[in-house]
């Protein structure tokens, strides 16, 4: 069912999220990009691309999970 | 410095105070005198107030001058486990746990965590394991607020006003902010800090980078004198800690009485979703300036006196006396506003999870309202004596009290969900997994037969993890072997029709 993949495919973008939140493969990297380490610049795109997502799922997938009819929720 | 600039500090902490104490009036004259008011301010927080006061709430010691100085002395990975913990995992809880917790609240008018659990289980001995756990926690982070205004007060004046008197002001003050207002003058007051300290922050950042001649050279003695702070990792930042402090807070947070019961005071459905989308912004907004001012202090070659906090230290090296007590204001205020909510939510668990099902069920408000603000009081006072001890460093206290809720929150997750949890199931998952983190904190560590028990770790993962691991088999475990006594209501858990 397209509602059941579409649940699965929110769970894998907040698992994804969560798990490059610190960039692993940047581990013991010094590199540098404008005065500050490149593993922070991943850590500014990261939030900005979270709060992008994150605005998804309140937009089109909200109330997933919770056993609700829809109307009345979105006050 | 601090012999002349004295006067121009005190005065501004003195008009900053003022200022908070004005709104928390205002808010006071507001406040009805019925407990859904004063707890809840009605359920009728909007998005900028409601995210605000969630985050001042975290906003704390902790965050402002803990993570900084531990950035200051082991490098600025913090930024990237305040990001996985509060942006990411918060957020996605936010909803899960959040969310959840609204729905149910809205339907069946709950103020407490123990008193829905207590409620759907149909056990007073649920609700009062529930509310006595959450305070005995709240006692080390309210703590941690007081040696955070002691510490800062420290900094600022160089040592001329002593530690113990900034630690006795924030008591006094929050004791008498708490008396007076209720939640709607707290979450105002969180708003208006909010607000100042995202501001201040980057005109520190500013002002400190110009000052010390721009990011340039700032990188470049950073990399000359800790050239160890640029690599990710490395230190006391092993994947295992990181992981550890990011998963443990994140949980522990939720159930934090006054994060808990901010789940309840929503407007409606679209404040709670444009503070999940908010979370992730707001912590890079906050936290990469808060964190790279401690980093680049250490890299400036700043030292910070003991028992003194690098943010102040910096500042007062950098910019302007009054710049640097207007930042130490705020943040002291923020402390302030902290433990004001977590006074409020402690007295709300106090009287009607402890004091009315078990002592006196036929209280009235009346009697109730001067209990609540008795036992303000005392903890507070309680708190205070025993930072005057000094247990340990911010961070240490905190993460002390974050992993003891973290402990909560899996048998809460799974109550929320799962209709064949049982009141025995949460009984061993809460019990279970509290004896377990409490004989960690307090035992110390032996080795029998060549394993280390009771230590910080296990195979170098925290303990705390494996307390989570426990509460939530046990949780699940006694739930499957044990059936559903008479008095649980699964009901009161379904939201809606389940009809999709």
């Amino acid at each position: 069912m397209p509602r059941k993949t579409n649940d699965y495919l929110w769970i894998a973008v907040f698992g994804l999220l969560v798990a490059f939140g610190i960039p692993w493969f940047l581990w013991g990297s010094t590199a540098t990009w404008a005065g500050l380490p490149t593993w922070l610049w991943w850590h500014i795109g990261w939030m900005v691309l979270a709060a992008v997502a994150f605005a998804g799922f309140t937009r089109g997938a909200w109330d997933r999970g919770m056993d609700i009819d829809r109307e009345g929720t979105d006050g | 410095m601090a012999e002349s600039a004295l006067p121009v500090q005190l005065s501004v902490i003195g008009a900053y105070l003022v200022v908070a104490l004005v709104v928390g009036t205002a808010a006071y004259r507001l406040t009805g005198r019925d407990a859904e008011d004063y707890y809840l301010a009605g359920r009728s927080i909007g998005t900028v107030v409601l995210l605000f006061t969630t985050f001042a709430t975290l906003l704390s010691a902790f965050t402002f001058f803990g993570g900084p100085n531990l950035a200051y002395a082991a490098g600025p990975e913090w930024i990237l486990v305040m990001g996985v913990m509060d942006g990411l995992l918060f957020a996605v809880l936010w909803y899960v746990i959040g969310y959840r917790q609204w729905l149910i609240g809205r339907a069946e008018g709950y103020v407490t965590l123990g008193e829905m659990l207590g409620d759907r289980f149909g056990s007073n001995r649920l609700r009062a394991l529930v509310a006595g756990v959450s305070l005995f926690w709240l006692f080390p982070y309210v703590m941690l607020q007081q040696m955070g205004a002691g510490e800062a007060i420290v900094g600022l004046t160089d040592g001329t006003v002593p530690y113990w008197a900034g630690a006795a002001l924030i008591t006094l003050f929050m004791i008498g902010y708490v008396v007076l207002a209720g939640l709607r003058g707290v979450a105002w007051t969180d708003t208006i800090q909010g607000v100042f300290m995202l501001g201040i922050v980057w005109v520190a950042v500013g002002w400190v980078l110009s000052s010390a001649g721009g990011l340039p050279e700032v990188s470049a003695s950073l990399a000359t004198n800790r050239p160890e702070f640029l690599s990710l990792g490395g230190g006391v930042y092993s994947p295992q800690w990181m992981i550890a402090q990011a998963v443990t807070i994140a949980f522990g947070v939720t159930m934090f009485p006054q994060i808990n019961q901010r789940f309840f005071v929503a407007k409606d459905a679209r404040v709670l979703k444009r503070s999940f989308t908010l979370w992730p912004a707001l912590v890079l907004l906050l936290f990469v300036p808060a964190f790279l001012l401690g980093t680049w202090a250490a890299g400036l070659g700043v030292s910070v006196p003991e028992g003194a906090n690098v943010i102040p230290v910096l500042l007062n090296a950098y910019t302007p006396a009054w710049f640097a007590a207007l930042v130490v204001a705020g943040a002291m205020a923020a402390m302030m506003s902290s433990s004001d909510s977590m006074l409020l939510s402690g007295s709300s668990y106090l009287t009607r999870d402890l004091y009315r099902p078990f002592v006196n069920p036929a209280a009235d408000d009346e009697r109730e309202a001067w209990l609540a603000r008795i036992g303000v009081a005392v903890f507070a006072t309680g708190t205070f004596v025993a930072s005057l001890f000094r247990p340990g460093t911010l961070v240490q206290v905190g993460d002390t009290a974050f992993g003891g809720y973290a402990q909560l929150a899996l048998p809460v997750l799974v109550a929320l969900y799962w209709p064949k949890t049982t009141r025995r199931g949460m009984l061993a998952g809460i019990g279970g997994s509290q004896l377990y983190y409490l004989a960690h904190v307090f035992v110390p560590a032996t080795t029998v037969g060549g394993v280390t028990v009771f230590g910080s770790t296990y195979l170098t993962w925290d303990f705390a993890l494996y307390g989570m691991v426990l509460s939530l088999a046990l949780t699940i475990g006694v739930s499957l072997a044990t059936a559903p006594d008479v008095g649980e209501r699964t009901e009161r858990f379904s939201v809606g029709t389940g009809a999709d």
